[in-house]
Formats: C-alpha cells, sequence, structure tokens
C-alpha cells in the first residue's frame, strides 16, 4: 500500500447531514484496513454556523486534520461555504458543490457570482443541485448521501462497497431513500 | 473489531473497561460526550451534577469507599472544580480517581485556551495525555491503575483535536468493579492543619516515586528517526509533529507530569537538535530546561491558538505556503428562529440597559444585531458582576444594570449572586432567560429540567420559591413570546428599588414540539421596510431580492409559538401563512 493519504474536507451548514457523510466515508475506508481519522468540531452547528468535517485515510495517518492545499476533494453542501473553505483543495483537486444558497444571519442578501469565483479558483468543479435529487430519491434530507455518491463516483470504490456501508450506517427505513439518492448523486460523477 | 470512535466515546469505553462505578460531570465542549457515552453503560451510576465542583466531590466520596471514580469536564470547569481537586490530591485515591479536563487550544467554544497540564503541576497529580482515540481509552484504564498504585488523583488531560476526532479502536475486556470497602480514615481525609501538614509530606515523596515510575513506563515512547532533529511532544502536538517532521527522532510523552527528567537528557544525547512541540504553554519546555537539556520550543513555536502541521512545519523553515482565501461573509452562530432568549434581549437593547451576561446559547444576544451583552466574564458571573457595578456607579446609573443568566448557568454558580444581591442589598434585576435545559451544548438535563441524566422524572427547581426563600419579593415570571409583557416586565423591575427576579420562561425551540406550525409571511402591501423584525436578529428574516421590504422564510420560521417579529412590527405586516 503506497503512503499516501486521501483527503476529503466537508463542509456546510449546521443541520445538512454532514456527519453523516463524513461517517459512511470514513467507514468504508476503516473496512478496507486503511488507517482513518475523522476530525469534527461541535457545538456550533445547531446555532446556523459552518461546519466542517475533515476525513483523512491511508496506511498512516497522524493528524486528524487537513492541511491548507493538500485536500483532493472538497465536498461542500452549500455554495458559500464552498468558496469559503476552497483554500483546502489541492491544486488539481475536485470540488463538488451543492448549489444551495443559504443566507447568513447579518447579511440582507446572499451574493451574487459564487459559482463564478470558484470556477476561477479551482481547476475542476461540479455543481450538483442536491436537493432536487433528494427529493426524486424520495426524501429532502437524502442530501447528504446524493453529495456522497458523487464522490463515490470520482474516488471509485466499488459502488457495492459504498452501498453495504450505506446500509450498515442510516436508519433501516430510509436505506431505499439512502441507496436511491447515492445512485442518482453516482450517476452526475 | 476496530471501532472508529471519537477521543470522548473513547475515554467511556475506557471508564467501562477500567469498572468506573461512579462518574460525574458537568457539561462543556470539548468534554461533553464523554458522561453522554458513560451513561449509555449501566453498569455506572452517572450524573449531570449542577456544576463541575460537585461533580469532582460526588466523584471524591465515591473514591473513598474504593470503588472507582471519574469526573469530566472542560479546561475551564477545573476553575470551578479547583478547590476539591487539591484536597482530593491530598487526599490520595482508595479507589482509583481520574478527573479529565477536555482544553480547548484555539478556543473553538471557550473564553480562554488556558492549559490545563499546569494544574497537575500545581496539585501535584500525574498528567497523562492521549494523542488519538486508541489511547485516551487504554491509557484512561491505565490512569486508574496509577491512582490506586500510588494513591493519588490522576489528572487526564485532553484536547479538542483529540477529544472530536474519530481514530480507530480496538476495545479490550472488562476489569469488574470491586466491592465497596468504606473504612474511616479521620487523618487522611479530614484535611485539618494537623492532618494536612504530615499528608503534604506524603504527597512530596509520593511525587518521588511518581517520577521514578515516569521515567520507566511505556507510556512515554520513542520513535526511532534521523539523529540530527528529536522532537520532545505529547498529546495532539506529537500528531502534528509527526506529519511537519517526518523523518525525525521523537520521545512521545504520555506522561507529562512528573517529568521523566533522566529519560529526557538520555533522548537529547542521541540527538543533534532538540525541538519541543507544544500547543499552549512551554510545560514540557521549562521542565526539560530544568532538566538542562537545551531545546528550541516556544521561540518558533506560538502560545497562542491551536497549532496543526503546517504552523509547525512553517514555524521552522522560511518558506510558508502561500494561498489566498475567498473574501466569504462570515456565518456567525446565531439564537435559532424561535428562540426564547430574543424578546428579552430586544428589549434589553431597546431599554439601553448595562446587561452583564453569562454563558450559554444566550450569550450570542451579545452579538449583531441585538447587541445586548455588554460583558460574559465566566460561567455564573452575570449576577455578581451586575452587582460589582451597581456598588461602584450612581444611583441612576445603576438603574440600567441587568444581569442575564440561563437556567442551567444559574444553578452552576448564578444562586450564589441571587443570595449576594439581597444580602449586601443591591436593587438591580436579575433576568433567568429560562428554556428548562443545558441548551449550547447539545441539550442536557439539570436540575431545572425536570429529568436526570438517565431521563427519569425528578424534582424540577421552583425559582419562585428559591427567590423568596433568598430575600426576593420582586419576582415575576414571563412568557417569552409575549413581547410586550417582557418589555414592560423588565422596564418596572429595573425601575424599582429592590432587588428583583425575573424568570422570562419559553422551552427551547428545538425541543418544542410545536416548533415550525402555521409559520408566518411578511404581507409585502403592509410592509414599510423599517426593519423592526430583522433587529431581532431571526435568521429566517431578510430582505427580499429587490431589497425594498422583509421576507420571511417559512421554512425556516418557528411559526405561531414564536411570533415575535409580527409582535414588533408597527404595521401587523407578518401574518400566518394561509395553507
Amino acid at each position: 500500500m503506497s503512503d499516501t493519504i486521501t483527503n476529503v474536507f466537508i463542509c456546510g451548514v449546521g443541520g445538512q447531514g454532514i456527519l453523516l457523510s463524513s461517517k459512511i466515508l470514513s467507514a468504508l475506508a476503516l473496512n478496507e484496513g486503511l488507517d482513518v481519522k475523522k476530525s469534527e468540531v461541535h457545538g456550533m452547528a445547531q446555532r446556523g454556523g459552518s461546519v466542517v468535517s475533515h476525513v483523512r485515510y491511508g496506511r498512516e495517518v497522524f493528524s486528524p486534520v487537513i492541511e491548507e492545499q493538500c485536500a483532493d476533494f472538497l465536498l461542500a453542501f452549500e455554495k458559500m461555504e464552498a468558496l469559503r473553505w476552497l483554500h483546502f483543495l489541492k491544486p488539481g483537486g475536485t470540488a463538488i458543490v451543492n448549489k444551495l444558497e443559504l443566507l447568513p444571519s447579518g447579511l440582507d442578501n446572499y451574493p451574487a457570482g459564487l459559482e463564478k469565483e470558484i470556477e476561477e479558483r479551482c481547476e475542476r468543479a461540479i455543481f450538483v443541485e442536491a436537493e432536487k435529487l433528494a427529493r426524486e430519491a424520495g426524501s429532502p434530507r437524502a442530501v447528504n448521501v446524493v453529495l456522497l455518491g458523487v464522490l463515490a463516483g470520482l474516488i471509485g470504490q466499488p459502488v457495492e462497497k459504498w452501498q453495504e456501508t450505506i446500509r450498515a450506517s442510516v436508519k433501516p427505513k430510509t436505506i431505499d431513500i439512502n441507496l436511491k439518492a447515492f445512485d442518482l448523486g453516482h450517476a452526475l460523477a | 473489531m476496530v471501532e472508529l470512535l471519537s477521543g470522548n466515546e473513547a475515554v467511556a469505553r475506557g471508564a467501562f473497561e477500567a469498572g468506573v462505578a461512579v462518574a460525574a460531570a458537568y457539561p462543556g465542549t470539548p468534554s461533553t460526550e464523554i458522561l453522554e457515552n458513560v451513561a449509555k453503560y449501566k453498569e455506572i451510576y452517572s450524573e449531570w451534577s449542577p456544576n463541575e465542583k460537585a461533580a469532582l466531590e460526588v466523584a471524591i466520596g465515591a473514591s473513598f469507599t474504593g470503588k472507582r471514580a471519574m469526573a469530566a469536564m472542560k479546561h475551564v470547569g477545573v476553575n470551578v472544580a479547583a478547590d476539591p481537586l487539591f484536597s482530593a490530591a491530598y487526599i490520595g485515591a482508595s479507589g482509583g480517581l481520574v478527573i479529565v479536563s477536555a482544553d480547548d487550544p484555539g478556543m473553538h467554544s471557550s473564553q480562554n485556551e488556558q492549559d490545563n497540564r499546569h494544574y497537575g503541576k500545581l496539585a501535584k497529580i500525574p498528567v497523562i495525555e492521549p494523542s488519538d482515540s486508541q489511547e485516551a481509552k487504554d491509557f484512561f484504564v491505565r490512569a486508574f491503575e496509577i491512582s490506586e498504585q500510588f494513591d493519588t488523583p490522576v489528572l487526564f488531560r485532553m484536547s479538542t483535536r483529540v477529544c472530536h476526532a474519530l481514530t480507530p479502536v480496538e476495545e479490550g475486556e472488562r476489569t469488574p468493579p470491586v466491592e465497596a470497602t468504606y473504612e474511616k480514615d479521620f487523618s487522611r481525609r479530614v484535611l485539618v492543619p494537623a492532618n494536612a501538614r504530615p499528608r503534604h509530606v506524603l504527597v512530596e515523596k509520593r511525587l518521588v516515586e511518581l517520577e521514578k515510575f515516569a521515567e520507566t513506563t511505556d507510556l512515554n515512547r520513542e520513535i526511532e528517526g534521523e539523529r540530527s532533529i528529536g522532537v520532545i511532544t505529547s498529546g495532539i502536538s506529537y500528531q502534528y509533529a509527526r506529519e511537519a517532521f517526518p523523518g525525525a527522532s521523537f520521545l512521545k510523552l504520555g506522561i507529562c507530569f512528573p517529568f521523566p527528567a533522566e529519560r529526557v537528557k538520555a533522548f537529547a544525547a542521541k540527538v543533534d537538535t532538540v525541538y519541543v512541540i507544544e500547543e499552549g504553554e512551554p510545560f514540557i519546555e521549562e521542565a526539560a530546561r530544568l532538566a538542562g537539556v537545551t531545546v528550541i520550543g516556544k521561540e518558533k513555536i506560538s502560545l497562542c491558538g491551536e497549532l496543526n502541521q503546517r504552523l509547525v512545519r512553517e514555524s521552522f523553515e522560511p518558506k510558508k505556503a502561500e494561498f489566498s482565501r475567498a473574501d466569504v461573509p462570515g456565518r456567525p452562530p446565531v439564537l435559532c428562529p424561535g428562540c426564547p432568549h430574543r424578546a428579552a434581549f430586544a428589549s434589553i437593547r431597546k431599554l439601553r440597559l448595562h446587561a452583564m451576561g453569562d454563558i450559554g446559547c444566550y450569550t450570542l444576544g451579545a452579538l449583531p444585531p441585538l447587541n445586548a451583552m455588554d460583558a460574559c466574564v465566566c460561567m455564573g458571573a452575570s449576577i455578581t458582576t451586575a452587582h460589582g457595578m451597581e456598588k461602584a456607579l450612581s444611583p441612576d446609573e445603576a438603574k440600567k444594570i441587568v444581569a442575564v443568566i440561563g437556567d442551567s448557568t444559574f444553578v452552576h454558580t448564578g444562586l450564589t449572586g441571587l443570595i449576594n444581591m439581597v444580602y449586601n442589598k443591591a436593587t438591580f434585576t436579575a433576568i433567568i432567560v429560562d428554556n428548562s435545559i443545558t441548551a449550547m451544548t447539545g441539550h442536557q438535563e439539570h436540575p431545572g429540567s425536570g429529568k436526570t441524566l438517565g431521563g427519569e422524572a425528578t424534582y424540577k427547581i421552583d425559582y419562585e420559591s428559591l427567590a423568596k426563600a433568598v430575600g426576593i419579593t420582586r419576582f415575576e415570571r414571563v412568557d417569552a413570546y409575549d413581547v410586550k409583557k417582557v418589555h414592560e416586565t423588565i422596564k418596572a423591575e429595573t425601575a424599582a428599588d429592590a432587588p428583583s427576579l425575573i424568570v422570562v420562561e419559553g422551552l427551547c425551540i428545538l425541543r418544542n414540539p410545536e416548533a415550525g406550525q402555521s409559520p408566518r409571511f411578511v404581507d409585502e402591501e403592509l410592509c414599510i421596510n423599517c426593519g423592526m423584525c430583522r433587529k431581532t436578529g431571526c435568521p429566517a428574516l431578510s430582505k427580499n431580492d429587490a431589497g425594498d421590504k422583509s421576507h420571511l422564510s417559512a421554512a425556516l420560521c418557528a411559526g405561531q409559538v414564536c411570533n415575535v417579529c409580527a409582535q414588533v412590527c408597527p404595521k401587523d405586516a407578518i401574518k400566518p401563512l394561509e395553507k
């Protein structure tokens, strides 16, 4: 096994299900026998603040945090958050950005032109209408798994392994919706 | 079986494996999940104590019986528990006694970033630091063994990136707890001077034994590498240093106090240059210097903030990573849509009061646009600082003083201030914003919530009787969502010449089953864009696309249970959405 570490930087706003996505991704890597470290900062999530999760996996991982310009993938659940954390993406890395706009408190209007700025600042950005796909899968709350599906298409692990991990990680009643959400996201990548 | 566990979950698992019998804590990021997870083991008695001093004393009492006990808290919580901590050091540990200090370098959610390794040194008890979740579990079990072997409480020091990072953990076997065997031991446990003096002598002897232990224990370990650089480090800093100096030799300290001076000297002799990499204080660095070892530490590494691999690396090499952060508006945490604290703060701002605040969700009332809090010092300080202000200001100015404190904070350390108000004849108004839960840390029960940690119904504090018992004659209880009543009550009570207590009552909206029912909307035909609704700071409110009217998001609106914005609107422009 090479010494390379895969770094996935996941960001969004509290309440979007970011931690479930990072949980599934981490479980997948652990099941592959890799060393995995996942960082979260708890506390401000429910108060509408920025939420960030660092996932790192490889042969041996030391720091639980990703260094700036070292993330292979940036998985952003919200547009402004994508731009806020874009400097964590490595040159040549891929940003997966949900097109959702959530207005921060204190702002009157959501800034325009963010998609353009994201495209200017990174070499590859995939924009996803995750809410639409989640509804198609059967629940607006499946946004996190839709985005995970897109990521999975880029990371390239076998689909069966992802499906198995999702089955083990979500509530039994939601398995079908989540698997459908995953497929819809995966088809985009 | 290997699982990904957070450091906090791993400590809880360690408590189970160590056969801990009693666990007590008060919530505080990043420690909160420790007790939440310990509570999942039915074999362990777990409680949320009113504050950290109580939690540690509960653990100390349990330890008297020979049972293993623990108390967990954030770093500033140890300040509250410091009194019993120092006594416990003299008393020792009949049953293993471990105190978890979960520090917060970088202040992700704290008022300071004090480095609590110093508490161990000052209290003369060993300090153990895990660097990941496996160590959090394994070292926690070891901590109890050390506690009993040396008859000492142990300080188990973690930090945010160990507490809240998930790393692989292999579970171990459980040591069943021993039978309780309480024996009176007057000369050990009654710390009158005649008993305490010989206890101190014992403590110093114990430290000598502990130091010998630290010299040879496998809690400290070396990682072989190149000769040119030797890194001495501990805790999460070890992980950053491993990435910053990939080829170096390492001495990783799992027990940093007592300091294993001989081991450090031997390590230093094997390498050309010694770096000490530690977040916070030069704790290891100073001990190394005292032992005569030449090291490079805080002259390179910042005293402030948390570290990471880039900061460590860049502290030692001239090349800095170049990257630009996009200029993006901040996304500060705010009071939730429908938060019951909102109207009280809007009122405080409108009345231009000097608000001495406290720690909790309601601290967010200090931020724009509410801007309704003047000070937030530490837990329970609101009422007492208000008291001090009043005694120093002129009577006219003093009429503008209010103290604002949450229910959990009040139980924690606010009651003392209330007693002081009456006893020392102050006249200001104290306001308890009562949402019946410890909210900010994730909704934990407390003596004012009506339930125990385990969810059992229990006595719920009656603030009115409490106020009466301490001599407060002016008591008012108001509905947090009745904007007019809240305003009039605060106005009347601050004007009065007697001390007042107002309880502003409303369930935390995140726990309110009626949240979201019958959301409101802004009728643009009536809206005059005065902005009064937006000044309440509710995140559901913004301007419309044209920027000339207010806009209320139905998805975010808490609905009829709140209705605060509708009440402040001078034009009755905010109404229920027809389905």
